[in-house]
């Protein structure tokens, strides 16, 4: 069973000669790209790069200064909006509403009444076997745990476009080891349009169809490759390892 | 423990008035001492309980008064920037007004009865409870705010389902602040003029000289005052479970 998504217009995300500027700095110079539909793309960069305003302006939080950004047909602000479910770094949950009100909030937003968002919202917990945590207060979570309530919450929205900002950069390593693998099956399971934003190479390579990295500040994309390693993906393979080099030489240039 | 220091402390306090009211050099008419406090509770209990409730009706009408404008003041300028603009220096400047100076006009507006001590009760308390509110409503992380609109909230389901219930917990601190001070609007309303009530009679009492009895008002406005800030406390703690920290109550 899946959630249900509405049928995009064309099958592609693209970025036509992108810029994005705050005042006198460059956030993004020229950005152009075409991602296809139903694949996981990986955004790798260093530090304030331009990732998250790319995230923002596929997300429709954003405008560009110059250039397009078409998300499966919609160009304009409100429709990108419509088009994407948007993962902040921060699971922002709220502390007043238990695990299930949380992510029930992504149907409260389109109108749904409290109740019947939580009655929607349980199936979802089942099946991604969370059901003893439904009634938890996020206080009472872990960061683990937390931020696969916030990814719930993602997915309700039932948008064709899953866009995650950096979604485990805020947890410990073992946990973001776990999380991973939890993401990868949750993917494989719920098949989107994954636009996933990381300065974790080896995330990168462990969830992505593709991977595009880009330059310092002004963010240009300086490489670009597929990632064609089987399912589950061995983090210890010799082709996860020249995949994984290949992106941080990319990254050094 | 907490208890127990706050218990020492009250105790302390009292054995010291004491100590100084009996001091030969301090005119009896200045000071009573709790003993002849405590009597004064004693023999006039009914009269003080009489006068006590009419007070705190006028505390607690004006309250909730207070709330009602406190939070559609506030609400309303968050919603709308250029009220916010417009009405904060009004909102500052209401808690200028003396208003042991007004409180005689507004009871040669509304007359003697209840109204003018609503209204003076309802003006120094809104002003703790709207900047309170404005400032709680105004502290929603960006980043939420953000995630909300990438959700499709409307701006009335932000303010509902996040703005709201984040500002509660500084909503309840502007209603302790009220809490205490609105007592002492009522001493002002009721001194303004007045038939009954704690203020009144603890000015009556200060003209004849009965010094206790003023004592034993003054110790029961401030009984009031503590309980309904323990109250709110008590309120806090229920209606924000999320929120809980070590507090005075």
């Amino acid at each position: 069973m899946q959630t249900e998504t509405e049928a995009p217009v064309t099958e592609l995300l693209s970025f036509r000669k992108v810029t994005r500027r705050y005042g006198a700095l460059t956030a993004l110079a020229g950005i152009d790209l075409d991602l296809s539909a139903h694949a996981v793309t990986a955004m790798v960069g260093p530090s304030g790069c331009g990732k998250s305003t790319l995230l923002e302006l596929v997300a429709g939080l954003q405008e560009p200064d110059e250039g397009i950004v078409d998300v499966l047909g919609a160009t304009a602000a409100a429709d990108r909006r419509q088009a994407c479910a948007y993962m902040p770094q921060r699971d922002l949950l709220l502390p007043w509403r238990d695990a299930l009100a949380n992510a029930a909030l992504a149907l409260e937003c389109q109108g749904v009444a409290r109740s019947r968002a939580r009655v929607r919202a349980v199936p979802l917990f089942e099946r991604f076997g969370l059901t003893e945590f439904e009634h938890a207060r996020p206080a009472a979570l872990s960061g683990g745990m937390r931020q696969r309530v916030a990814f719930l919450r993602t997915l309700l929205q039932g948008r064709p476009v899953l866009l995650l900002d950096e979604p485990f950069g805020a947890l410990d390593a073992i946990t973001r080891a776990d999380l991973r693998e939890w993401l990868a099956a949750a993917l494989a399971d719920e098949p989107r349009t994954v636009l996933l934003v990381t300065h974790d190479v080896e995330e990168a390579v462990f969830l992505a169809d593709r991977i595009v990295v880009l330059s310092p500040r002004p963010g240009r994309v300086v490489a670009d490759f597929e990632v064609d390693l089987p399912r589950p993906r061995s983090v210890t393979s010799t082709a996860f390892a020249g995949l994984k080099a290949r992106a941080l030489e990319a990254l050094k240039a | 423990m907490r208890v127990a220091l706050a218990v020492a402390l009250v105790c302390l306090f009292v054995l010291a008035w004491q100590g100084i009211a009996s001091l030969e050099s301090v005119d009896d008419l200045t000071l009573a001492s709790p003993v002849e406090t405590f009597d004064a509770l004693q023999d006039d209990w009914g009269l003080l309980m009489d006068n006590a409730r009419v007070t705190l009706v006028e505390v607690v009408l004006g309250l909730a008064l207070s709330v009602a404008a406190g939070v559609l003041f506030a609400v309303s300028m968050h919603l709308l920037r250029p009220l916010r603009d417009a009405a904060y220096p009004l909102l500052v400047g209401s808690q200028a007004i003396p208003i042991v100076v007004l409180a005689p006009l507004f009871v040669l507006a509304f007359g003697y009865g209840i109204g003018p001590k609503l209204a003076i009760v309802a003006l120094i308390c809104f002003f703790p409870i709207t900047v309170n509110l404005l400032d709680g409503l105004r502290s929603t992380p960006p980043e939420l705010l953000k995630l909300m609109r990438s959700m499709g909230a409307s701006r009335l389901r932000t303010l509902r389902s996040v703005e709201l219930p984040a500002a509660l917990p500084s909503l309840f601190s502007g209603l302790k602040v009220a809490a205490t001070v609105s007592v002492i609007g009522a001493v002002f309303g009721e001194w303004a003029g007045a038939d009954e009530g704690l203020g009144r009679l603890v000015l009556l009492g200060n003209n004849q000289l009965q010094t206790p009895r003023v004592y034993a008002g003054i110790v029961i406005l401030t009984l009031m005052a503590v309980g309904l800030f323990a109250l709110t406390a008590l309120a806090e703690r229920v209606a924000c479970p999320w929120n809980r920290k070590e507090s005075l109550a």
